[in-house]
């Protein structure tokens, strides 16, 4: 089904497959469905529904992941269940949940076209989300200043007024500094402060120590850059604050999150037109996915999965119990399967043995499931190892529902396509896998289950099939059908009225943690991870076009290290980690400065990125430290014909440990 | 809310005359508006709903009451007490010679509404004599600026020369440009930001050009497709729609247009999938998108093959 | 902004070119060498864009030093000024002087335009054909090229020699005989004085080109030779030029130079408009505005800051009084731009000459070295605490440059492109800012008008035609030149002091007011030369071109020369005039090889009418006037009598 080159497109599942004898063959939908379910049905019987897991997906539509999130604790009975927003912004949504109460970005698009300071910090947006980026764009063209914080001179670095290149994994000292500095100053928004904050002293105290030269020292950041961004941030007018995975993509990374949400609460670049928070998201239904509840610890509108009162409307209208417990989010579900607790895994389009760190890990935990059942248009590196895989409809373009976007808006998706024939919609599977085990689902429409989720979630009370086409999405929170609210989230903290302003944004106390990989003789270089303009995260869905840009799988590198190591543009080279590793062509690039190089994912079948990336994870949300593994490069030119192999076999070396 | 919020200063009323009818509008509104609110068509080619007008190819001229030349109502904004008539016959005339201009030099068989435009103004671009034989590829490119051969008038030159295929994503067929500029806009400061083309040499001899006429791959260009998506003529078409056309088999009436979510990154890109026998052919965005505006990146734009890679096992 | 450059690196000399001009690069990352620091901080966004005005004189400076603008080269340039290479692209190849192809260092660049082809421009270009091969052929030392009216009407035919070099080298040669020729092609690229190598120097004193002409050449006439009764008491503008050296300062002075300006302190800004307002001062640049009209509305804009523009990008074919004013009185259009700048408000003015004035622009740059030196330019002007100081910008072959609008574009490294009116200048010029454009000759009015106050010099001339107006006279007129004359004289008056025509010569026709201007016949010589008497004549002055054909030319030839120039100098933005001059010059091609009138004149005409009708500017909106004056006022292709004999054979033969 797929050719052995390894940047040759997949072709869609068009037929069940079951395994047998070790092998996958091809099933009916009959037979498949029923082993699927069979296989639930025992490992509940025998382990209790906390041995079953479910990944849902995040570029699937809401009402899936509504549905997904319904299936494990309504058919199952478990809260096991997440997805691969574990991987990307889990910790911006604990993050601001903690300051906020509500995880979503607290800004708009149409906003950042219309304030005075635009700080970036740790994304590439111009490669990574280029539609946002015009409108960061607009912003600029009508007299925005752009500060981009990363340790590469990215092309989002390269059209900002300034630039600062910090260490891999130096954001909280870097944020420290600048709120030190912002206080030092007498630049901190005292009103705002005083009405709206909690939290101050702990935090002067705990950035102290943060001087402007200490800073300097951690972070490698001029202290007259720092110096300078603290007063730009602090003195503008309205300011907006952005980042992606350089933030999140680390062992500390919701410490992170909250050492930026801190910067607004000095300043008061919160909750006001043209002043905001923004996390952007890296996959189309990553918040959605979230807001449904498909999250170990949520329920449909974000609401918090401890409360019974929360519960209460879910258990009336589903007619059953919720377990006042948070479940197991992914990281934590991989842990549990070499614990040997979560015996069955029900994964719906996500592709874990090449999403997450140290494949080997993974593939051996999955190999130990009494159970796995992969729900996928294609056959994934994750489907190889499944006892049961169902081909289901693309959801953006085959099956209609909404997603939710960076911006909170939710938006209408409509099915374009007629699915290849012997692919199934997502939630028509699960509706006859919840037959299968006993729950008559009835197989609603995409526009019933959503109107489910607006009885069950305020927040998304207002938002009818027919208000979101008319309004091209609504963002949330839209609590009724004839009103909305404004673009940005919490102007209540500006309110002079304490009832109004209800609960107030705590400080974030949090300390620096450097990355848990160190460097050191035999591992001197920093490899820090992200993606690029024309590919996506495991390449699954952009390879099938072709792109005059992709060159594939390569190691950035500063011109200075490969005239040191004696590398040439296109030489193939070993990069070595603690845990394993790789051939990798190497590009020389300007960008990057000596003692950094980079890689992406995307192309995990040339070059398995992942084995060289460590699984050190954020305890608050569980997203891995992608961003921050040491290595070191070694020259192969010596060796004859590596990087292009013809045998189609991973440019992947399988070392045990460094 | 505590803070006050800022509303737009509401903008004056401003009386005006359009074809003898008196219009209200607000201030600032140009002719093109105004006479679209009201029903008056007007034709537009350079004009793009999401661009600020160039007013370059002339065929939305109006007449002005008092004004020395005729004015584009695609710029052109209404004032106080003006009086504009949108089919007196120095209109008519301008029209129609710029409808000739363009018919004679440019290859307008795949520009939308443009043939009905050519009977109504009653425009003979052949009266310009015989096309001249199209450019060699590279000809036009290299020409020099304030210079150029005659030629003995027996025939009508043209920008027509082999289409530029350098790619597998999209075709530039300049056969068919009409340097509307729109490219250029939607690729430069107004959008994409990535100026991969301009404008080059100027006169009859300005063409759309990469930086020293390299081919796409080798500039700057990152595949958006944004400025196929403004092209009003067919000279920039997606490689699917290009191949169809060519083998006969694009049939716009059979398609569906559908407006879904693009699958990829966060931002949420409106992306309308025009679907031919159950296969995308093509992929815009609605202009009036509050997230794209109409436009899009690579992935977008073009990512979509892998839900039809149907296999046959 | 992430630019991609292409992988092509400059050489040397072109690094030093633009580096030289542009002053050593900030960091590694715009072009200079990258050091640890640079690794961790960098400066960009607006501040790195808004330096897209130098984008012009460092094309300048590259193709001054090379010859040609090699992708290398672009490179470096676009990183410097944080340009896109698309972008820079589009811009170099909009201007006829820059080779984006390498060629040789010496390029001449013959002028063909109407007053030199009557002057025999023609066997001149023969003889290059044949010496150095086809037009831009780079096998010989040198290459040539056609060239539009180069401004040197009265020593018709004219050729300018240019070499790049460090500094560059230029010679001029007019009248072009065919020894003068050969010496402009033919003497060695390098003499002794300059090594014409890559090391060599950048400009000294902020001058662009070498104080030596080209070896081989002559030197150049004095700017006074173009004035025929130069040093006649009747002189206002032109009575400084041939008394005094056009480099000294002290000369200028001593010949009433900064009294105007001092006047001008003395009455404040709101003092000097209303001077310029009693002059009843219209501009000398074709459109006859009202000049203090266009300041004071300037200078009422809220909106800062404002600029001035001093339009020295005379290129209307016949037009050569601005390049003598420059060339003979530089300082005088320094002393009025620094009033005109005081009186708008402005701190930054911009004075935009065309690239083939290689000596006025060396006069000028002259002028404000010295006048910085002496506090007449800088940031307290005369001690008055005004703040004032003045950038050249070169043009590099585009004659659309010279429209008030398409001069921004060329000024802030855009293409010369007209912009839409409105909105008008006054209200978003330049960088989009309130911006009064005045040509070099209105300008320099403004000198007397301070002088002798508005009212007096309202007193010369008509009613509604102050003051004097300067007149290029070319073509067969015995002595071609330049002429003042206070407003009222008539065209005879004009062709008499020009010493008539040779004998045995009759005029056969006069263009007025250059290629967008119309023909007038022999017999109209009582038009009344002011404003208000052309238009009653269903002409206009124009610039003041007075191009006077007699009964041996080729009026035909000359249509179709009018025609290449439109078609050669259309910006190429709208349809109307990008299409519509090529369509013209192919049916006026059509009929010089014989076609029929009765098909080609509707066609012509209803094209014309849509060129004036619909164009965006002036350009396109005036490319049909002189043919349609030559059929309508002259009578050619409907009059049998007044079509070229040859061209009756043709027409004869073809049936």
């Amino acid at each position: 089904m797929r050719s052995d080159d390894f940047s040759a497109p997949y072709d869609r599942l068009t037929r069940p497959l079951v395994r047998e004898d070790g092998v996958l063959r091809p099933a009916s939908w009959d037979e498949a469905l029923e082993r699927a379910a069979r296989g639930f049905r025992r490992g509940v019987e025998r382990h209790g529904p906390n041995s079953f897991g479910l990944l849902s997906c995040a570029r699937a539509t809401n009402e899936m992941n509504f549905m997904a999130q319904k299936f494990a604790r309504v058919v199952v009975g478990t809260n096991n269940v997440d997805s691969c927003n574990r991987t990307c912004h889990a910790p911006s949504v604990a993050g601001l949940a903690a300051a906020f109460g509500s995880g979503g970005g607290t800004s708009s698009y149409a906003e950042i076209e219309d304030t005075d300071l635009i700080v970036i910090w740790g994304g590439n947006p111009r490669f990574a989300h280029p539609i946002f980026f015009q409108h960061v764009l607009k912003g600029v063209r009508n007299g925005a200043r752009l500060v981009v914080v990363d340790p590469r001179r990215t092309p989002t670095a390269e059209w900002a007024d300034r630039w600062l290149g910090l260490n891999v994994g130096t954001d909280i000292p870097l944020a420290h500094a600048i709120g030190r500095e912002i206080l030092d100053a007498g630049l901190a928004n005292t009103t705002f402060i005083e009405r709206a904050t909690t939290g101050l002293d702990e935090y002067r105290a705990l950035v102290d120590p943060w001087t402007l030269s200490a800073a300097e020292a951690e972070t490698g950041v001029p202290a007259e850059a720092i110096r300078e961004l603290a007063h730009a941030y602090a003195r503008a007018e309205r300011a907006q604050l952005c980042w992606t995975l350089g933030i999140t993509e680390h062992h500390n990374a919701t410490d992170n999150v909250r050492s930026l949400i801190n910067l607004s609460l000095l300043t008061g670049h919160v909750g006001r037109h043209g002043s905001g928070l923004n996390p952007l998201r890296g996959q189309n239904n990553v918040q959605g996915g979230g807001d449904m509840g498909a999250i170990p610890d949520r329920l449909a509108g974000f609401q918090d999965i401890l409360d019974a009162r929360v519960r209460a409307p879910f258990e009336r209208a589903w007619g059953r119990p919720i377990q006042g417990r948070k479940g197991l989010n992914l990281t934590q579900m991989f842990e549990a399967m070499e614990e040997g607790e979560l015996k069955t895994l029900y994964v719906i389009g996500e592709n874990p043995v090449q999403s997450e760190p140290e494949t080997h890990k993974t593939t051996s935990r999955l190999r130990a499931l009494d159970h796995l059942v992969v729900q996928d248009i294609f056959l994934t590196r994750t489907a190889e190892f499944a006892d049961v895989v169902l081909p289901a409809s693309a959801a953006w373009c085959e099956s209609d529902g909404t997603f939710t976007n960076s911006e909170r808006r939710v938006q209408l998706v409509r099915k374009a396509l007629e699915p290849p024939e012997g692919a199934r919609d997502d939630i028509e599977i699960m509706c006859d896998l919840a037959s299968r085990l006993g729950h008559a689902w009835e197989r609603p429409t995409a526009e019933d289950i959503w109107d489910e989720v607006r009885s069950l979630s305020p927040m998304h009370r207002g938002m009818s099939y027919t208000r979101l086409a008319e309004l091209q999405g609504i963002q949330w929170p839209c609590y009724s059908e004839d009103t909305l609210e404004p673009s940005y989230l919490h102007s209540r903290l500006w309110s002079k009225d304490p009832e109004e302003r209800g609960a107030p944004a705590p400080f974030g106390i949090v300390g620096h943690s450097p990355p848990v990989d160190l460097l050191d003789e035999h591992y001197p270089f920093r490899l820090t991870t992200g993606r690029r303009l024309d590919d996506y995260n495991t390449g699954v869905q952009t390879r099938g076009f072709s792109s005059p840009m992709r060159r594939g799988e390569l190691l950035d590198l500063s011109p200075e290290d490969a005239a040191k190591l004696g590398i040439g543009d296109g030489e193939t080279v070993r990069v070595v980690s603690r845990r394993g590793s790789v051939l990798v062509p190497a590009s020389i690039t300007e960008s990057m400065r000596p003692g950094l190089v980079f890689m992406t994912f995307h192309f995990p079948d040339q070059v398995d990125t992942q084995t060289l990336t460590i699984d050190a994870t954020d305890p608050i949300a569980g997203t891995a430290e992608y961003k921050a593994a040491a290595v070191r490069i070694e020259r192969v030119a010596a060796e004859p014909e590596d990087a292009h192999r013809k045998d189609g076999t991973p440019a992947a070396e399988a070392t045990t440990g460094g | 809310m505590t803070e006050p919020v800022l509303l737009p200063t509401p903008r004056r009323l401003i009386d005006a005359t359009i074809d003898g009818r008196n219009v209200r509008v607000p201030e600032g509104t140009t002719v093109l508006e105004a006479c679209s609110e009201q029903g008056t068509e007007i034709p537009t080619l350079c004009y793009g709903d999401t661009l600020t007008p160039r007013n370059a190819c002339r065929v939305c001229v109006v007449e002005v009451e008092g004004a020395r030349t005729l004015a584009p109502a695609c710029s052109r904004r209404l004032e106080p007490g003006m009086s504009v008539a949108t089919d007196s016959e120095r209109v008519r005339h301008g029209r129609k010679l710029v409808l000739e201009l363009l018919g004679s030099s440019v290859d307008l068989s795949t520009t939308p509404g443009v043939a009905a435009w050519m009977e109504r103004y009653g425009a003979e671009p052949e009266r310009f004599g015989p096309r001249a034989a199209p450019a060699a590829m590279g000809v036009r490119d290299a020409r020099r600026a304030g210079e150029h051969h005659p030629g003995d008038g027996t025939t009508a030159e043209t920008v027509e020369q082999p289409p530029k295929v350098d790619n597998e994503l999209y075709v530039r067929d300049y056969s068919k440009c009409i340097t509307c500029y729109k490219c250029v806009d939607a690729c430069g400061d107004q959008w994409q930001n990535t100026f991969a083309i301009g404008v080059a040499g100027r006169g009859f001899d300005a063409r759309i050009s990469t930086e020293h006429d390299v081919a796409l791959p080798d500039s700057a260009c990152v595949y958006c497709g944004n400025c196929v998506e403004v092209c009003p003529t067919g000279a920039l078409s997606f490689t699917t729609e290009f191949e169809m056309r060519r083998a006969g088999t694009w049939k716009e009436e059979e398609q569906t247009q559908t407006t879904t979510v693009c699958t990829y990154c966060g931002v949420g890109c409106n992306v309308t999938l025009h679907v031919q026998e159950n296969e995308i052919v093509k992929v815009t965005s609605p202009h009036d998108n509050p997230v794209t505006h109409g436009n899009l990146c690579i992935k977008g734009r073009f990512g979509f093959q892998h839900v039809q890679r149907r296999g046959n096992d | 902004m992430d630019l991609r450059l292409l992988d092509e690196a400059p050489t040397i000399a072109e690094r030093d070119a633009v580096d030289s001009f542009l002053g050593e690069p900030e960091s590694g990352w715009d072009g200079g060498t990258r050091q640890d620091s640079h690794l961790r901080y960098a400066r960009g966004g607006h501040a790195a864009r808004d330096r897209r005005d130098l984008l012009l004189p460092a094309l300048h400076a590259v193709n001054d030093r090379v010859g040609w603008i090699s992708r290398g080269a672009l490179n470096h340039i676009c990183r410097r000024l944080t340009i896109p290479p698309a972008e820079a692209y589009a811009v170099a190849s909009f201007y006829a002087m820059f080779a984006l192809h390498e060629r040789p260092r010496r390029v001449v660049h013959l002028c063909t335009d109407i007053a030199c082809a009557a002057a025999g421009a023609g066997r001149l270009r023969d003889r290059l054909n044949e010496r150095l091969g086809a037009a831009g052929s780079s096998d010989a030392g040198t290459t040539w090229h056609e060239s539009p009216c180069l401004g040197l009407c009265e020593r018709a035919p004219a050729a300018l020699a240019l070499q790049a070099d460090a500094p560059a080298r230029y010679a001029v040669a007019a009248p072009a005989t065919p020894r003068a020729l050969d010496a402009l092609t033919e003497s060695p690229a390098d003499d002794d004085t300059t090594s014409g190598s890559t090391n060599g120097h950048g400009p000294r004193n902020g001058l662009t080109f070498h104080d030596r002409p080209l070896p081989g050449a002559s030197a150049e006439p004095d700017p006074a030779t173009a004035i025929p009764d130069a040093g006649s008491p009747d002189h206002v503008l032109l009575r400084r030029i041939g008394r005094i050296d056009p480099l000294s300062l002290d000369d200028y002075r001593a010949a009433g130079g900064y009294a105007a300006l001092r006047e001008a302190l003395r009455l404040g800004p709101a003092g000097v408009i209303r001077e310029v307002t009693d002059s009843g001062l219209v501009g000398r640049g074709g459109a006859a505005f009202p000049t203090g009209r266009k300041w004071n509305a300037t200078a009422q804009q809220p909106v800062t800051p404002h600029y001035l523009v001093c339009n020295a990008d005379e290129s209307e074919p016949g037009t050569f009084k601005d390049r003598v004013l420059m060339e003979g009185d530089p300082f005088a259009v320094v002393e009025a731009m620094t009033i005109a700048g005081y009186a708008i408000g402005a701190r930054t003015g911009y004075l935009y000459i065309r690239g083939e004035y290689p000596r006025a622009l060396t006069h000028l740059e002259n002028a404000l070295v010295q006048a910085r030196e002496r506090g007449l330019l800088g940031p307290d002007v005369m001690g008055a605490g005004f703040a004032f100081d003045i950038e050249i910008r070169r043009g590099a072959g585009a004659y659309i440059c010279g429209e008030e609008t398409a001069i921004f574009g060329s000024i802030e490294g855009l293409r010369g492109e007209p912009r839409s009116k409105p909105p008008f200048p006054v209200e978003k010029g330049l960088f989009g800012r309130p911006t009064a454009v005045n040509n070099v000759e209105t300008l320099v009015n403004v000198l007397p008008v301070l002088l002798m106050g508005g009212p007096a010099y309202a007193a010369q001339g008509t009613e509604g035609s102050t003051g004097t107006k300067l007149f290029c006279l070319s073509g067969g007129v015995r002595r071609p030149g330049l002429y003042e004359m206070p407003f009222g004289a008539t065209l005879g008056d004009l062709v008499e002091a020009a010493g008539g025509m040779p004998e045995g010569r009759s005029i056969r026709a006069v263009l007025l007011g250059g290629a967008a201007g119309t023909f007038v016949r022999g017999d109209e010589l009582d038009i009344p030369l002011t404003f208000e008497g052309a238009r009653a004549s269903g002409t206009s002055l124009g610039s003041g071109v007075v191009l006077v054909l007699d009964d041996t030319a080729d009026l035909i030839a000359t249509l179709v020369r009018v025609a290449a120039f439109f078609r050669d100098e259309s910006c190429g933005q709208c349809v109307p005039c990008r299409v519509g001059t090529v369509r013209q010059e192919e049916a006026l091609v059509r009929l010089r090889s014989g076609a029929s009138p009765e098909r080609e004149l509707p066609l012509l005409r209803e094209v014309g009418q849509a060129m004036r009708d619909a164009s965006i500017c002036g350009l396109g909106q005036t490319a049909w006037n002189a043919v349609e004056s030559a059929v309508d006022r002259l009578g050619l292709f409907t009059d049998s009598t007044t079509t070229a004999p040859d061209a009756r054979a043709t027409t004869e033969e073809a049936r």
